[in-house]
């Protein structure tokens, strides 16, 4: 079947401001969103500038806004898509560099922001750390985060604030707040009880419909927010 | 622009973050390039499990991990770099929970462990229990540890650098010269970079782009291998490409071992469990490359599902339970990219190219060698999937991609440390970067010419039909004469993108020229052993052939582009070749 593909288009070196472009390509159900963007790079127009890698929804490379909605363009299907008409613009929120790639250095920024690393209390032991099962599965959702920006530039309240830390610096800091193993939960709620912390959060559920991962993104918020009120009661 | 650091990362996979993290503790004043971000580098692919005789689930040593490496590497692996890999693959693992990775548990909290295929007890008696995991997102996880503990030591990042050249100083790579540094391309504004260095990793991974159904990244493109190449430095084994048996039809996508790991069967169109025609004792759990050739060869017998080009992986019997806590993300990519719900219907899959055994000559400390007596090529390093230290021979075992970047990452990671201590900052002339200066700009300049994507395919498809799981002499000089051809055609590459901001048109092009690189000396390599050892598979020589080819091949680039081939001694030290059966 034919698609048009809308892909919102902007080059610097040209461009006043963004503008709409439109490409046919021929598509199969089955074919990714990353189809169409390589087959209209490929053959008919090269300067469309896109990033990816992987290809396979594991990377983070290619968020991007398809049909108004965050999505991996290497995981959304045209079917799934319905209808004969496709929009493409970048992530919302973040400086446009050119075409569907943004600049995602304030978005790392954030993620080093919450000390994302695991701080253990006590000397390591020769074998390895003990864990038990169920304590792993506390953080378990949190680890399968790929920094691919879906959740955090979905935010209605980072948009509002771009100062807002934002879901997947939320995620991050999660991961190791729930470690059995870590001891620096503590300064990473002092971080996260700042203004531009996990209260700017609205439950609106944008970033968990926007996770590629299936991350259950609110719910770990409002856990950290939990653990927040539970340490400065 | 020119500055300077102690040490140079190129890559930030595993190896390249590993090494990264020895020279920031030690204080090294270090770097880390990437044409990515970090997070997105393909170690993050990475399924199924890490391997270390850990022993937490039943008795393991490190030495049958060694002896099961050999063998699985059809006695062309370096025996005493397998020791190293079999050895210090424990302490990297424990290091790597210490860091924070949340390995799946045993019941009583220790590191749970998993059966991989070729990985086994008592020197072959049957599988053991060594892939440590984390789901079916090992290398993710091993990704992200790594780069949250570079967070942590403050390692430096030039993000989106794409390396275009190396620099040398007193000579070319292969005659002597040293590696003086790097030249990189910014891709951010087209800005060209020159970081002076001591000591330069390249940890830039494989190039399974160059086939055309593979598990690989669309970056997975040869660069360093290729860079390094271009200034005489041998690629070594590059004829031992690995397969692994199930990727997702068509497309490629990998599906971990870990399934068969798990239980699960591989079927014919009559429903029979083939592999006992293949490997009676091992079955599903046999190497890639004996069950990439099986699977072709009942394809070829007409036991293809409905005569077509594939078979089945079957999850169902495992249980909802067990796919859901142990095969994730792979049952999720089946839903996305097949349609196909894994808990009730089999899973379509052929094999898909994976990995390259060959790459930059190493010693067993991570620096380069230029030729048969291993002599170092100062100040380059290399590490990981763009390395052949050679612990991989012939054909790797699964996981033992993750154990060697985490043991070699780490080492050339502290070899480093060690070298550029003794040495002073390299001198290069102001133009250094004018060559490859002028490459980029008559790329960018050329009005119009052939397009980049089309060599890529027909390259892809060549490869794939020619230099694929079987060979033989007559589709190994069809693929000769073919890149032949295309390297020609290359010359005429044009691009549509003229400007400096994030042109990845004029990147993939070049891309393209290093998959040329490799795929020529690849097809070299292919035709000149005659002879089947592992991955390599002549359909015209099916036997071994220890008399004349127990021996690494070592392809250099000759003066007129052309080939020049040699080989050097294979090191045995434990485990006498003995025919590989299961």
């Amino acid at each position: 079947m034919q698609i048009e593909l809308r892909i919102l288009r902007f080059d610097p070196e040209r461009d006043q401001k963004p503008h709409e472009e439109s490409y046919k390509v021929e598509a199969s159900p089955m074919d990714r969103v990353l189809d169409l963007l390589h087959k209209v790079k490929y053959e008919q127009d090269g300067t469309l500038t896109f990033r990816r890698s992987c290809a396979h929804g594991v990377c983070g490379s290619d968020a991007m806004l398809i049909n108004g909605r965050n999505r991996l363009a290497c995981k959304i299907r045209v079917d799934q898509l319905k209808g004969k008409r496709i929009t493409v613009a970048p992530l919302p929120g973040l400086p446009v560099t050119k075409d569907l790639v943004v600049d995602m250095d304030s978005f790392f920024a954030k993620f080093r922001s919450v000390q994302p690393y695991l701080q253990p209390g006590d000397p390591d032991p020769e074998r390895e750390r003990r864990q038990a099962a169920e304590d792993r599965a506390k953080f378990d959702d949190t680890t399968k985060c790929i920094l691919c920006a879906a959740c955090t530039t979905s935010c209605p309240s980072f948009w509002a604030q771009p100062s807002y830390v934002g879901p997947a610096a939320i995620v991050n800091a999660h991961r190791f707040i729930f470690d059995s193993r870590d001891d620096a939960a503590e300064a990473r709620l002092e971080i996260l009880a700042d203004s531009d912390g996990v209260w700017r959060c609205r439950t609106i559920f944008n970033c968990t419909d926007a996770c590629p991962r299936g991350i259950h993104i609110t719910q770990a918020i409002l856990e950290v927010s939990s653990k927040i009120v539970e340490h400065h009661a | 622009m020119i500055r300077e650091h102690e040490a140079l990362v190129v890559g930030a996979g595993g190896a390249g973050l590993w090494a990264a993290l020895e020279l920031a503790k030690a204080g090294v004043d270090s770097a880390v390039l990437t044409k990515l971000y970090p997070t997105r580098s393909h170690t993050g692919a990475a399924q199924g499990g890490v391997c270390a005789a850990l022993g937490n689930q039943e008795e393991d040593h490190w030495e049958w991990h060694m002896f099961d490496t050999i063998k699985g590497g059809d006695y062309l692996v370096d025996q005493d770099a397998a020791e190293v890999l079999a050895r210090e693959a424990i302490e990297t693992v424990i290091e790597l929970e210490h860091m924070g990775l949340p390995f799946n548990r045993t019941p009583d909290g220790k590191i749970d462990q998993r059966k991989f295929g070729g990985h086994t007890r008592n020197y072959g008696e049957g599988p053991v229990m060594r892939a440590c995991f984390a789901a079916d997102r090992t290398g993710h996880m091993i990704l992200q540890t790594l780069y949250q503990q570079c967070v942590k030591h403050g390692v430096k990042f030039y993000d989106e650098y794409h390396v275009v050249d190396l620099m040398t100083e007193g000579g070319e790579l292969g005659d002597g010269g040293r590696c003086a540094g790097v030249v990189a391309y910014r891709i951010a504004d087209g800005e060209l970079v020159t970081i002076k260095s001591k000591a330069v990793l390249l940890a830039t991974g494989g190039f399974g782009r160059m086939f055309r159904v593979t598990s690989n990244a669309w970056s997975l493109t040869g660069d360093g291998v290729s860079l390094a190449y271009r200034h005489g430095v041998p690629m070594q084994d590059m004829e031992f490409y690995q397969f692994h048996p199930t990727g997702i039809v068509g497309i490629g996508i990998l599906l971990s071992e870990a399934a068969r790991g798990e239980g699960a069967y591989l079927l014919d169109n009559d429903g029979f469990r083939f592999m006992e025609r293949y490997a009676p004792k091992l079955m599903e759990l046999a190497p890639r490359d004996m069950v990439s050739r099986a699977i072709v060869q009942e394809i070829r017998a007409g036991r293809g599902i409905n005569g077509k080009d594939y078979v089945y992986l079957d999850v169902r019997h495992l249980g909802r339970k067990k796919i859901d806590e142990k095969l994730p993300d792979i049952t999720d990519f089946v839903r996305v990219y097949q349609g196909i719900e894994p808990y009730t219907d089999p899973i379509p899959i052929q094999p898909t190219a994976h990995y390259a055994m060959g790459g930059i000559p190493t010693n067993l400390n991570s620096q380069v060698t230029r030729d048969r007596l291993n002599t170092v090529v100062p100040g380059l390093y290399a590490a990981g999937e763009a390395a052949c230290v050679s612990v991989h021979g012939a054909n790797r075992l699964g996981t033992n991609s993750l154990v060697d970047l985490l043991v070699f990452g780490r080492r050339s990671g502290q070899q480093m440390v060690k070298d550029v201590r003794g040495v002073g900052m390299p001198e290069v002339a102001a133009d250094v970067m004018e060559p490859v200066r002028a490459e980029i700009e008559a790329l960018r300049a050329r009005p119009k010419g052939e397009r980049k994507e089309a060599i890529r395919k027909e390259l892809a498809d060549v490869m794939m039909d020619d230099a694929g799981v079987y060979r033989d002499a007559a589709g190994l000089e069809r693929a000769r004469a073919k890149v032949a051809e295309l390297r020609g055609r290359y010359q005429n590459v044009a691009v549509d993108d003229k400007g400096t901001t994030f042109n990845t048109d004029l990147l993939e092009a070049r891309e393209v020229g290093y998959l040329l690189d490799c795929a020529q000396t690849m097809v070299a390599a292919c035709i000149n052993r005659t002879e089947s050892r592992g991955a390599h598979s002549r359909e015209d020589f099916p036997q071994r052939d220890d008399v004349n080819f127990l021996s690494h091949s070592l392809a250099t680039k000759g003066a007129d582009g052309s080939v020049e081939l040699d080989y050097k001694p294979v090191t045995i030290t434990k485990f006498q070749p003995k025919p590989r059966i299961y």
